[in-house]
């Protein structure tokens, strides 16, 4: 398990960099194996705390089951918790057949947006890996955003020998992934070592399906697979050449790239 | 030949992929077009790494297009990419091959682009250089073999691509081989292999080449085999640099990660450059049981230690018997990445490990043409994308190791206003006029004895840390008139001030000094010194003016501030108006002066660094809970 001790050393490495420079300070939590895992990093890195906010971005479409598990780790973990939701988008009866790009930007970028600005927060820390899509494969360890939000993938700042951009001119913020060099195996290896809780959506519950990924319940379907547990998530995993979030509709066609220029995460 | 490609993949996908251990970082670089897109898209194919659908995606926007299909636009993955043709950033992705993982930094060849194969180079533990055979050795070619050197990537092999154009020829192989090997040579830097391939049709990719029965080494794929996971930097001595303190409940922690060495539970630590010592007491964790009783390079550790010293993120714990270096002056190699020139005289933020110290080019040696290694000498700017030989001085004493024997702790990065513009490597100390007095400081400091009251417990007791105010100015600026101001505003506020006026010093400590000894005045600013490091140790803030030593107050301030170290020092500037003041001054006041206000002012930034508050020097340690 060297490897993992090597993951968890960088992931631990920039977390508490980010702690050190950023004041306004936020990682965002979907409650899904990858951003879990980094929650669970948090409290490596800070021994048991975690020193800053949790954001989750609630679209209102999610599994029942998720919301259940947010609120029993936040209370477990003692986590300060910020839920944030485009009210106005929902009233006004946003869902994904109105087009799931659309229904994205609205329900998760927008919201997010609107969350950041409002509580003013400067870095955002996230889950996101390299090996998700190409566009992901591109990120830096922390990466500026614009004013509004959006990402330059052409002229990125340099990053090199563990020194990250930490400062910034006012109006703009650091989007932070400590995760960027994780794979999904590697993801549940770590689950597996160190026993992270997670949601049994991801395992067979006997019907022959499972979740490999988890988003909004409309646009997220579950695969066939009889993994009943981690080590067998792991085998099945190493045996596939199937795209983790080929279950996910956004990332059809260019779609991925389009929202994340916009600000997804 | 779409079609036999897709065949070739589902046949390569049967192929066992069992989930290895090891993953290596790898750099693919060179001039553009070359064909470095072609080999990491070949490299894919030929291991079976592609996820299913990946190449259909491609294909359907090659037709979309009406574009040939190219290895190289797997890579490609923005479409504003395929447009432009040049790969942009350094896209990571992983494919696997005999029990390796290997992580493969697609680094782009075109000039603009230079700092993006800086950030990819910068992290890849091996590199191949592609050289086209037909186009021969390149502009681009050179700076990359170069700056590979430069950012410790000892590790690669020379990879001379497009042979199928140039006939499978070895006199053309062996012609590039003779140059780029001279060229090479000039700094030292020896390839590991010099492989002739054709990405395109796959010879010497995965599979031997019928082609060139000439050449009896191995592949491309055989090479990376070849390339090691380094791992001696564990049997060097300690290096931890310090990243922050954390007082999250009961325990004090001191977290880092470690670059090079091991530490223990029980070992004596020496922080540089403060030279605070203690022992490791404990390495702390979350759900590690049994709790680490040791730590090595690499490792992200908490540590806490039998007294609490006070000590700062950016400094540097190593064991006694080698401990690294400290000036405030070095000699280094530098390339530079920024949207403006680097200048002479401006300012730059010098960041190396956790340090972050504001520092200024004192000298541009020469700056060295990479395509050439030709020499340009005495320049006032180094341009994007130049490497050149620099001093830098500091404004404060930095830990430092030379890159030769240091790798994490021998580089730094310098940054000009928001953005990273430029990263080098230490090749010398410059010595510094303070030498002999941080030295004095140092076994001073070793040899420390304290009594049984920490000084955090005096720090609670009175309110406020020990520090230093200082004052410089030349004559007539009413340095003494607010320094008594400052002294009678902190008493009336319950703190511990004392006014140290030199002047008293003479007729005892100084009196067996002789007025006409040439070492005079820098002798009484020493002893002064030493004076103000004791009573800082009794937790007193230290009022200090300077009239009396007739010597520069630039450099009586800086033999005080080495003496008085890691202590905090305020400096306040007073001059007529109009006057520069002294480098590294916090505050500066010009001309007539309200005197009452300008105090109020010093116990203002007395509070912001934190003197007049807590003494942890710690971020707040607030708990969130829903
Ligand atoms: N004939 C031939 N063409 C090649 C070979 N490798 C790459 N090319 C072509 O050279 C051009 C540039 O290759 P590319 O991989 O995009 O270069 P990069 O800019 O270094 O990434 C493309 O048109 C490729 O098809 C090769 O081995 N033989």
């Amino acid at each position: 398990m060297k490897h993992l001790r090597q993951l968890e050393d960088q992931s631990v490495y920039i977390l508490r960099e980010a702690y050190k420079h950023f004041n306004h300070l936020a990682m965002l939590w979907s409650m899904g194996k990858d951003s879990t895992v980094l929650l669970w990093l948090a409290r490596k890195a800070f021994f048991g705390h975690v020193p800053f906010p949790l954001l989750h971005v609630d679209t209102s479409y999610k599994i029942p089951a998720m919301i259940e598990y947010r609120d029993r780790i936040a209370r477990e973990w003692r986590l300060n918790l910020v839920v944030g939701q485009n009210k106005e988008a929902l009233a006004a009866g946003m869902n994904h057949t109105l087009g799931r790009d659309v229904c994205c930007t609205a329900l998760k970028t927008t919201a997010m947006k609107n969350l950041v600005e409002e509580k003013g927060y400067t870095g955002i820390i996230l889950g996101v890996r390299a090996d998700e899509d190409s566009t992901r494969a591109k990120e830096r360890y922390f990466s500026p955003r614009d004013k509004h939000g959006d990402w330059d993938f052409r002229d990125q700042p340099p990053e090199l020998w563990d020194q990250f951009k930490t400062t910034f001119p006012p109006g703009t913020h650091i989007r932070i992934h400590p995760l960027l060099d994780w794979t999904e195996i590697n993801i549940w290896e770590y689950i597996k070592h160190e026993n992270i809780p997670f949601m049994d959506l991801y395992l067979d519950r006997g019907d022959g399906t499972r979740y490999r990924s988890l988003g909004c319940a409309p646009c997220t379907m579950p695969i066939k697979s009889t993994a009943k547990t981690v080590d067998e998530i792991i085998a099945e995993l190493r045996g596939t050449n199937v795209a983790e979030r080929a279950g996910r509709a956004q990332d059809a066609g260019r779609g991925m790239e389009m929202l994340r220029k916009k600000g997804y995460m | 030949m779409n079609r036999g490609f897709i065949e070739r993949v589902n046949h390569m996908t049967q192929h066992d992929q069992t989930k290895p251990q090891e993953s290596l970082n790898i750099v693919i670089v060179g001039h553009v077009d070359h064909g470095k897109s072609t080999l990491v898209g070949r490299l894919y194919a030929d291991t079976g790494s592609l996820p299913e659908g990946k190449v259909e995606k491609v294909q359907a926007i090659c037709r979309q297009q009406g574009k040939e299909f190219e290895y190289a636009f797997l890579f490609d993955a923005f479409l504003e990419e395929q447009e432009q043709g040049i790969t942009i950033d350094t896209a990571r992705t992983f494919f696997i091959w005999n029990g390796r993982q290997y992580i493969i930094i697609d680094a782009p060849g075109h000039k603009e682009f230079l700092k993006n194969m800086i950030s990819g180079a910068a992290r890849a533990e091996a590199a191949l250089l592609l050289i086209d055979a037909l186009e021969g050795v390149r502009e681009q070619s050179k700076k990359h073999g170069y700056l590979l050197s430069l950012l410790g990537v000892t590790q690669f092999a020379v990879v001379v691509n497009k042979m199928d154009l140039v006939g499978y020829r070895q006199d053309v192989f062996d012609g590039i081989e003779k140059e780029y090997r001279e060229f090479l040579g000039q700094f030292r830097a020896v390839p590991q292999q010099m492989i002739p391939v054709s990405a395109k049709m796959g010879d010497n990719i995965a599979t031997r080449s019928s082609h060139m029965n000439w050449y009896q080494g191995p592949t491309v794929l055989e090479t990376l085999a070849l390339f090691k996971k380094e791992q001696v930097r564990s049997e060097q001595p300690l290096r931890f640099p310090l990243q922050d303190v954390y007082k999250f409940d009961a325990r004090r922690i001191l977290a880092g990660r470690i670059t090079a060495g091991r530490l223990k539970v029980g070992d004596q630590l020496v922080f540089s450059p403060s030279n605070k010592t203690a022992l490791v007491q404990s390495i702390e964790g979350f759900n590690v049981d049994p709790p680490q009783s040791e730590a090595q390079a690499g490792q992200s550790v908490g540590i806490t230690l039998d007294e609490q010293i006070f000590v700062e993120r950016g400094e540097i714990a190593s064991h006694r018997d080698s401990i690294p270096l400290v000036s405030t002056a070095i000699r280094v190699n530098l390339f530079w990445m920024g949207r403006r020139p680097l200048e002479k005289g401006r300012k730059y933020v010098l960041r190396l490990a956790t340090r972050e110290v504001a520092c200024e080019v004192a000298a541009i040696h020469r700056i060295i043409d990479t395509a050439d290694l030709a020499q340009l000498q005495e320049s006032q700017a180094v341009a994007k994308n130049q490497v050149a030989e620099l001093t830098l001085r500091a404004k404060s004493p930095l830990a430092f190791d030379l890159s030769s024997s240091f790798e994490a702790t021998g580089r730094f990065v310098l940054v000009d206003e928001y953005d990273i513009a430029g990263g080098g490597i230490i090749t010398e100390l410059v010595h510094d006029e303070q030498e002999g007095l941080r030295e004095e400081a140092r076994q001073r400091e070793y040899a420390w004895l304290t009594g049984d009251v920490r000084a955090e417990d005096r720090a609670a007791q009175y309110g406020h840390r020990a520090a230093i105010v200082l004052f410089t100015g030349s004559a007539q600026t009413g340095k003494t008139f607010l320094a008594r101001r400052v002294e009678a505003l902190l008493v009336a506020d319950s703190r511990h001030a004392y006014l140290l006026e030199g002047e008293n010093l003479l007729q005892g400590l100084d009196a067996d000094l002789s007025a006409a000894d040439p070492s005079f005045a820098a002798e009484r600013v020493r002893r002064y010194g030493e004076v103000a490091r004791l009573l800082i140790d009794t937790g007193l803030i230290v009022v200090s003016t300077s009239k009396t030593f007739g010597i520069n107050y630039q450099r009586m301030a800086e033999m005080i501030r080495t003496l008085v170290q890691p202590a905090p020092v305020i400096a306040v500037h007073m001059s007529r108006a109009g006057e520069e003041p002294p480098p590294n001054t916090d505050l500066h006041f010009a001309g007539p002066q309200d005197f009452d206000a300008a105090a109020r002012r010093i116990l203002e930034e007395l509070k912001r660094r934190g003197v007049l508050i807590q003494p942890s020097g710690t971020k707040s340690t607030i708990q969130y809970s829903i």
